[in-house]
């Protein structure tokens, strides 16, 4: 009885993401250390990283910076005085076996961020807030090597790495407010943009810069209690994320269909089999012990630092989508890929500035270009076309000078090589298009006289034998005629 | 009479003797002194000659030399030092050299001092008696049957023993003021702030100091000014111009009528050994003499110190002792068979007992569901302590009270009662919680000659104000002149 009203009952999922994100600051937030990723193990490394006797954390002031920038651009409220904590569990990949974190007063709290969600039949786009209940500040633990098993639980022994000890992190706690794995997707990459714009992190997932760490329970529609919540890591893309959260939806719902019940547990996403498994379950909350941490002085940020560090934010990725649609007329899709990008927006922004058609310009960007980036592994900083060449070319074709096909041919060469004017590379070249209508005249009437069948079908009622003549002047003029002008003569000259 | 600073930097610059010759006969008495005593873990010989020959060498080129140079100081245990063991009186750190120099030490070596050795100390500073050392305990040099008080047990000792002329302590509770008062010593606490604790291995770090141990008031004045100032390496080291305290000493200096003292009347009560209270009392009474107001405050709040430092102290050891695991330094126990037994095995056999205790305390005060009734309760009884010294500072410019109820007490006789031992830090403790500088000097003796100490308080950073009051006190008595007979 119960599992037959249970099928028939529908489930929406309540998911919250706990992220954590490496801030790229040259030194750790307590020392002065190199946080250089890849460095051979236990290389940027000194006394305080280490927790040695009798050693002080020093905070150092960019992470602050960082972590206000972050919270403002997140439409949080910054606490003008904050402190530190010490949050206390033994583990060997954590020198002092306590960590100094941010309990009861954030830097940063109440914000959100907007995603923008594409339906997948009808490629709507659906805009909502997540909201960020809180961000904070803490130091990253070193990395734990186990030989003979990948975790510890079946190692022979395990090795500890402690370059990564003592790296900023900025932690970000959203609202249950994402319903599905598109969602928090869609978040997780937003956070990564916003993160990325800011310049305060790379956002790389697979060196682990950008940790996402998924909270999700299920609950029948309608209803306003919580279900009982299950942790899900160990997610290294934001598809993973997308495919692990509507993975354990599914095992969730079918649980309780089953009526099997939802245990409080962490599961690890498993990539190669796609699915979650059980890591540990948690018999309550752990008692982390936090405490004021005595070594450091509370933070006080006062509204003329607030504003000032305000001031230097640049125009988050939300903003450009709303602007690139409602100002510049751009579709959503053409809005979002443009700005996905800071790099990107900022190459786009300067090759319309002058004058050239938005549209032209983006599409030259997504298509071509792009492609090339692509294929290249490539940023756009890194080529040598100027998004004043760009606005260039796409104004030679509006004008009629080259063709859409001239350009596209000498596009490879504008991406690797300078060029000061690209209107004069394509005179000396002689691929400016043919538009004077005496000289496609003359070429037309040879054509005409050197095909006389042609013609005589043409006049029977053939008419798709345009095509052949345009063809063939295309390949007398080297495919400089102005098409427009061509078809012109031509339907004129091959009706008699 | 045993050496002063100023007597040293004499003999050296009049080349009456040289710094090696100071350092060696200086090493001859420990040589001499040890066995019974046990006031240093090591003694760096080597490192010391050479040092002191370095002094020689400037002394001969005709380079003028700051007043320690060439000054045999002992280093209390618990401050790192470069290439020489430091413990903290802990068998967990054995086996540490620390590969850094503490802020003090390295501002010490650049004066030219001469680092003569790392004192005894009961384990991470966690103690009254120095009994609680991982490595035997310190004797009292005014009677070997007795303790010489602690933390900075060690470094008490050997600067009442003559074994060194001046020692670095460090004081979380009373661990320099206590042994320097039943060692017979002046030693002081200065501001929260006023020296850097980098390097300092943390017991309680919202609390922690380091602190200058001497025979005079003048040579506590020259070590702390040596030792003072802000340190971009401490975030909690106050940034502030040190004035020289020393050359700021009168000679003949009388308080005015203006210099009000204030007898804190919740430290003469029950439990206060009768010659204490004697000795203190007459003690008043030469300040008096000598032109100060004296009236009697109250710190009502004064009693509730104890049991709020043992949640708080506690409490933040129970964090900085977290780091003994056996992973990265330290004693590590043969053959763990995993991690958790890697742990257990370490800590159970490296700590004390005192230390396990203060652990287990400090991780319960810290408890979820226990919080808010212990540690956060104990740090507003904290600011209400600040706030009865505040209330008092208003009446007057410096507080006294016994430094400590009792005189030396027989080792053994508290070691089982670690209440009774408590009691013994129950004067000095409030001046910690609230950040304040005190000195204690000595004032007298009890009827079995054992040294009694009088504790001297002042407002924030007013360390000019407590060494000249102190001083002055001092220059009116005879008590600082009496040594133990040693050899």
């Amino acid at each position: 009885m119960a599992a037959a009203t249970a099928t028939q009952t529908k489930y929406e999922a309540i998911i919250g993401l706990e992220t954590h994100c490496q801030l790229n600051t040259n030194t750790k937030i307590f020392s002065p250390v190199s946080t250089q990723f890849g460095a051979p193990p236990n290389t940027n490394i000194s006394p305080i990283c280490l927790g040695y006797p009798g050693v002080l954390p020093v905070l150092n002031e960019k992470v602050l910076e960082y972590a206000v920038k972050a919270g403002l651009a997140l439409n949080c409220q910054i606490a003008p005085y904050s402190k530190f904590d010490r949050k206390q569990y033994f583990y060997p990949d954590l020198p002092k076996n306590y960590q100094i974190s941010q309990y009861d007063l954030p830097i940063a709290e109440h914000g959100w961020l907007e995603v923008e969600i594409v339906d997948k039949k009808t490629q709507a786009v659906r805009r909502k807030r997540i909201g960020i209940t809180r961000l904070h500040m803490e130091e990253d633990a070193g990395k734990l090597v186990h030989a003979g098993s990948d975790r510890l639980s079946g190692s022979t022994h395990s090795l500890v790495d402690f370059n990564r000890a003592g790296v900023p992190l900025l932690e970000i706690v959203s609202e249950p407010d994402i319903r599905s794995g598109a969602e928090a997707a869609e978040y997780g990459q937003e956070l990564r943009r916003i993160v990325r714009y800011l310049g305060i992190s790379d956002g790389n997932m697979q060196e682990g810069s950008l940790r996402c760490d998924v909270n999700i329970s299920i609950r029948p529609v309608g209803q306003t209690e919580f279900g009982t919540k299950v942790e899900i890591k160990n997610m290294n893309s934001f598809s993973a994320i997308q495919k692990a959260i509507d993975y354990e939806i599914e095992r969730q719902i079918k649980a309780v269909g089953k009526d099997e019940p939802i245990v409080q547990e962490t599961r690890l996403w498993e990539e190669g089999s796609q699915r979650t498994i059980s890591m540990r379950k948690k018999e309550g909350s752990s008692d982390y012990r936090y405490f004021p941490e005595p070594d450091l002085p509370p933070i006080e940020v006062s509204v003329e630092q607030r504003e000032a560090w305000g001031g230097e934010l640049p125009e988050l990725p939300a903003q450009k989508r709303h602007r690139y649609e409602e100002e510049l007329g751009l579709s959503a899709y053409d809005a979002r890929v443009l700005s996905d990008d800071r790099a990107v927006a900022e190459y786009f922004e300067a090759a319309i500035a002058t004058g050239a058609e938005t549209k032209q310009v983006a599409n030259w960007l997504m298509g071509d270009i792009a492609a090339y980036l692509n294929s290249e592994k490539l940023a756009v900083t890194e080529i040598a076309l100027t998004p004043a060449n760009l606005a260039e070319l796409v104004t030679l074709i509006e004008k009629g000078t080259i063709s859409g096909k001239i350009a596209k041919e000498i596009l490879p060469e504008l991406l690797t090589d300078a060029v000061d004017s690209v209107e004069k590379l394509v005179e000396s070249k002689g691929m400016t298009q043919i538009s004077d209508t005496g000289a496609l005249e003359a070429m037309i009437d040879e054509l005409l006289t050197a095909n006389p069948d042609k013609v005589e079908q043409f006049r029977a009622g053939k008419t798709k034998l345009q095509g052949f003549f345009v063809g063939q002047l295309m390949k007398k003029t080297s495919g400089r005629a102005d098409p427009k002008v061509a078809n012109k003569l031509l339907s004129k000259k091959l009706k008699g | 009479m045993a050496s002063t600073i100023r007597t040293i930097h004499e003999q050296l610059i009049s080349k009456e003797r040289s710094a090696v010759e100071i350092t060696t006969e200086t090493l001859a008495r420990i040589e001499q002194l040890e066995p019974q005593l046990h006031s240093f873990l090591h003694v760096t010989a080597e490192s010391a000659l050479a040092q002191a020959e370095a002094v020689d060498a400037q002394i001969a080129a005709g380079e003028a030399i700051v007043p320690l140079a060439g000054v045999p100081i002992a280093i209390k245990d618990n401050l790192c030092t470069t290439g020489i063991p430091t413990t903290c009186g802990s068998r967990i750190l054995e086996n540490f050299v620390p590969p850094y120099e503490s802020t003090v030490t390295q501002k010490l070596k650049d004066a030219g001092a001469v680092i003569i050795g790392k004192t005894n100390m009961d384990e991470f500073a966690m103690g009254s008696s120095t009994e609680n050392s991982g490595y035997g305990r310190t004797c009292n040099p005014w009677d070997f049957d007795r303790v010489p008080g602690g933390s900075s047990g060690g470094s008490a000792a050997a600067v009442a023993a003559d074994e060194c002329a001046i020692a670095l302590g460090s004081d979380t509770g009373g661990s320099i003021r206590q042994p320097a008062s039943l060692c017979g010593v002046v030693g002081m606490k200065p501001t929260y702030g006023l020296v850097s604790r980098f390097g300092l291995v943390a017991y309680a770090s919202s609390l922690d100091q380091i602190g200058p141990l001497a025979r005079s008031v003048e040579d506590a004045a020259i070590l702390l000014a040596a030792i003072a100032g802000y340190d971009p390496k401490d975030s909690t080291s106050i940034k502030v111009e040190i004035p020289n305290y020393a050359q700021n000493l009168q000679p003949n200096f009388r308080p005015k009528a203006k210099l009000r003292i204030g007898i804190i009347q919740e430290t003469f009560g029950s439990g206060l050994d009768e010659a204490v209270n004697t000795a203190v009392r007459a003690a008043v009474e030469v300040l008096q003499e000598l032109g100060a107001e004296i009236q009697v405050v109250s710190c009502p709040r004064f009693g509730y110190g104890l049991p709020a430092y043992y949640i708080i102290a506690p409490s933040e050891a129970s964090a900085n002792l977290a780091r003994y695991d056996a992973v990265k330094y330290g004693v590590r126990v043969e053959e763990p068979e995993n991690l958790l037994d890697m742990y257990k095995r370490t800590r159970a056999q490296g700590f004390g007992t005192e230390v396990k205790r203060r652990i287990m305390l400090g991780t319960y005060a810290l408890s979820a569901g226990y919080y808010d009734a212990y540690y956060l309760k104990a740090q507003k009884v904290r600011t209400l302590i600040k706030q009865d010294f505040d209330a008092a500072f208003e009446k007057v410019d410096i507080l006294i009270s016994p430094t400590s109820p009792t005189t030396a007490f027989t080792a053994g006789e508290k070691t089982d009662d670690p209440l009774s031992m408590y009691l013994s830090d129950l004067m000095t403790i409030p001046v910690n919680l609230a950040g304040l500088p005190a000195i204690s000097v000595p004032c007298g003796f009890d009827r079995q000659g054992l040294p009694i100490g009088m504790h001297l308080i002042s407002k924030v950073l007013r360390e000019d104000l407590l060494l000249q009051v102190a001083h002055a006190y001092e220059q009116a008595t005879q008590w600082h002149r009496q040594q133990p007979q040693l050899l």
